[in-house]
């Protein structure tokens, strides 16, 4: 899960982290005074969950309230088109405005965890404000790394030698532990699966400052963190996929116009993949999960079909906890209750296979049966579309 | 022979009396698996199905000689039931527990090192010896045969596919392991493939990998370097779009060495037989076999 960078930030300070100061604002009026609060020089800086800002425009500086008021009445309300975003752009309703840093040195700072390793590992560079993916691609001696033992904690020495590792001054050694210390604890307390700072800063009056920040959680975590869970944003997220959360359902929005309805993450995977290659693009990845019941495969039928750019069906089910007849019964009343004129081909396979057949075909709805998951994606890829 | 389970299992469920606990219990049974406990703290001294229930994995081991352990017990408690069960000398435990938090998975691979028990999952649908009638997980047991091919999967249900075309074409397993769809599973493919290398029943092998991670380059350096039977691989994926968690945790692209691509061209470069398609994993195994 991710939060905006105002709410990380807001983490952060509970955690003795030093942050700018700032305030986020939804109108531009709110950005002219909170401008007047700061002293005047702000940086506005757009709140949506992309990254690539900077580069996209949506990272601006005012010299005065007034000009504060002038970009932000330009930037709400705008849609910020990143190398991380769709072509339509992410919709900008909350900027958040901080006191302007004069900055001396721009450094990096993140952990993750090292799936290989099977720990935290705390990473710092010099090569900070840039993109660390690039760094680690091109200039991987330039990454110091730390691995931590959630069992004993991030060490003080650990800090030592990243701190003199990016050449910080002796000042600003034991800083640089408390803020790497204080990251950690943030880390480990929300279960996050990623903290970052792009950039940390050294101020030219010799201070960090985490002039940046981006927080990701475990989805899986959420259960005990409802604080966390709380602070989700459903403007920043795609509506089905909304609904598809709510509903228990593992549903991703794509480009084409192949739906596609499969049990198992894999499976699905698997399905979107074959789609492709004989020729179709498909339109969404939905896994049904493992046990789903009647409603909840109808319910997923409906979230595919609301996708409009869906002009076709492919439903894919190997059955096993999930019993193919349960999971007629789901298409059934979802195609019935919506009146549905689009092809649907599908594909079934294992627990009760022939009365899942039987309820299909007995529907009287236009639904073509495949034998096997190849006939079944060279099927819908030369359907002619229809209207959901 | 097989690997991991077989006829010397005998099996502890943690977990069983819950729904889906007891509903799989039921049907690992019915297929042949010895069941011969079950764990729900709470409901000890009470029987399922003429399965004995005890408070705890210890006093369970002592009374019946459980030696697996399935564990079935929601995501808030999994972790302290695989600190219970390696901690009562279960030596192969299957965590079926799908929405494990990262950082609980850290402390149980820290907790595990040093102790001589495997650990398989979390969300995984387990694994399955057909010749020794021996199921411990979630497959449906009626798809699979006895023979010579094994597979290893970090897939449920496209896992089950891959079988069900293995033995339309007269192709048996030996075993077949569902490693699980997270980031951190307690074995990998390498552990695996250790394991089909030494096992002599199994003579070529399924790997089915998908994006995320790099578990499959590690696979491919392993075949390189120490893995002598043929592989046929898969790589689910290749049509995900990257910074998105695919269903299961682990399958999110971040970074190029998680792309379907980068875990293909790896494995195609040290000689496993890549499926074209999901649809053709069964013919691909059938071919390479005849060309020896």
């Amino acid at each position: 899960m991710k939060i905006h960078e105002y709410q990380a930030k807001a983490i952060l300070a509970q955690f003795g982290i030093p942050v700018p100061r700032g305030k986020v604002v939804d109108s531009p009026v709110q950005a002219s005074q909170v401008a007047a609060e700061l002293g005047g020089k702000v940086v506005l800086k757009v709140q949506v969950y992309a990254g690539g800002r900077g580069k996209a425009g949506g990272i601006k500086t005012a010299q005065n309230p007034q000009e504060a008021e002038q970009l932000a009445r330009q930037m709400l309300g705008s849609r910020l088109v990143s190398r991380q975003t769709s072509a339509e752009g992410v919709k900008v309703s909350k900027l958040l405005v901080e006191e302007a840093v004069n900055i001396q040195r721009e450094l990096y700072l993140s952990i993750v965890i090292d799936n290989s390793a099977q720990l935290p590992v705390m990473m710092a560079s010099e090569a900070g404000g840039m993109d660390i993916e690039e760094v680690a691609q091109t200039h991987p001696e330039k990454i110091l790394k730390t691995h931590i033992s959630p069992l004993l904690g991030f060490q003080a020495f650990q800090g030592r030698k990243l701190a003199y590792g990016l050449n910080l001054e002796q000042t600003l050694s034991k800083p640089a532990v408390n803020f790497m210390t204080s990251l950690y604890q943030v880390f480990q307390a929300k279960d996050c699966s990623l903290a970052e700072i792009n950039p940390l800063v050294v101020t030219t009056d010799g201070k960090l400052l985490a002039l940046d920040a981006k927080l990701n959680f475990d989805d899986n975590a959420l259960f005990r963190h409802s604080d966390i869970a709380a602070l989700a944003d459903p403007e920043q997220q795609e509506p089905l996929e909304t609904e598809a959360n709510k509903q228990g359902i593992s549903y991703i929005k794509l480009d084409g116009d192949v739906g596609c309805l499969v049990n198992g993450a894999g499976l699905a995977m698997a399905t979107m993949d074959i789609i492709k290659l004989v020729g179709a693009q498909p339109a969404n990845f939905l896994d049904v999960g493992g046990g789903a019941t009647e409603e909840q495969i109808a319910a997923a039928m409906g979230i595919l079909l609301d996708d409009p750019k869906v002009k076709r069906v492919l439903i894919n089910i190997f059955g096993g906890i999930l019993r193919c007849d349960v999971a007629a019964r789901g298409i059934v009343a979802a195609l019935t209750q919506r009146e549905v004129t689009l092809p649907v081909v599908v594909r079934m396979r294992g627990t009760n296979v022939d009365e899942g057949k039987e309820i299909l075909a007995q529907s009287g709805l236009p639904i073509t049966p495949a034998k096997d998951l190849l006939e079944a994606a060279r099927l819908v890829a030369v359907a002619k579309g229809g209207k959901a | 022979m097989s690997i991991l389970v077989g006829k010397n299992t005998r099996l502890l469920v943690q977990g069983m009396t819950g729904n889906e606990g007891s509903f799989h219990t039921h049907r690992c049974m019915e297929y042949g698996t010895k069941v011969v406990a079950g764990v729900t703290p709470g409901k000890g001294g009470t029987t399922f199905d003429g399965v004995p229930v005890f408070n705890g994995v210890e006093q369970a081991v002592h009374a019946t000689g459980a030696n697996t352990s399935m564990i079935f017990v929601p995501p808030a408690g999994a972790f302290e039931a695989i600190l219970e069960a390696a901690d009562a000398g279960i030596s192969l435990i299957v965590c079926i527990t799908e929405g494990i938090p990262v950082m609980d998975m850290v402390k149980v691979h820290l907790y595990l090192k040093g102790k001589s028990c495997r650990l398989i999952g979390p969300n995984c649908p387990g694994l399955i010896s057909p010749r020794e009638r021996c199921k411990v997980g979630l497959m449906p047991g009626d798809i699979h045969r006895p023979g010579n091919i094994g597979v290893v999967s970090r897939s449920g249900t496209l896992t089950y596919e891959a079988v069900a075309q293995l033995t339309e074409l007269g192709l048996g397993q030996s075993t077949c392991i569902g490693i699980g769809g997270d980031p951190l599973p307690g074995t990998t493919f390498v552990d695996v493939l250790k394991l089909f290398q030494r096992d002599k029943q199994t003579e070529a092998l399924v790997l089915i990998g998908e994006i995320g991670g790099t578990m499959e380059q590690e696979a491919a350096q392993f075949i390189k370097e120490y893995f002598t039977k043929p592989v046929v691989g898969f790589v689910a994926g290749a049509t995900a779009p990257p910074g998105r968690r695919m269903g299961h945790a682990g399958a999110i692209i971040s970074g190029s060495s998680g792309r379907a691509s980068e875990k293909i061209n790896a494995l195609a470069a040290v000689g496993v037989s890549i499926a074209p398609s999901p649809a053709e994993i069964g013919v691909t195994v059938k071919k390479m076999l005849a060309k020896r």
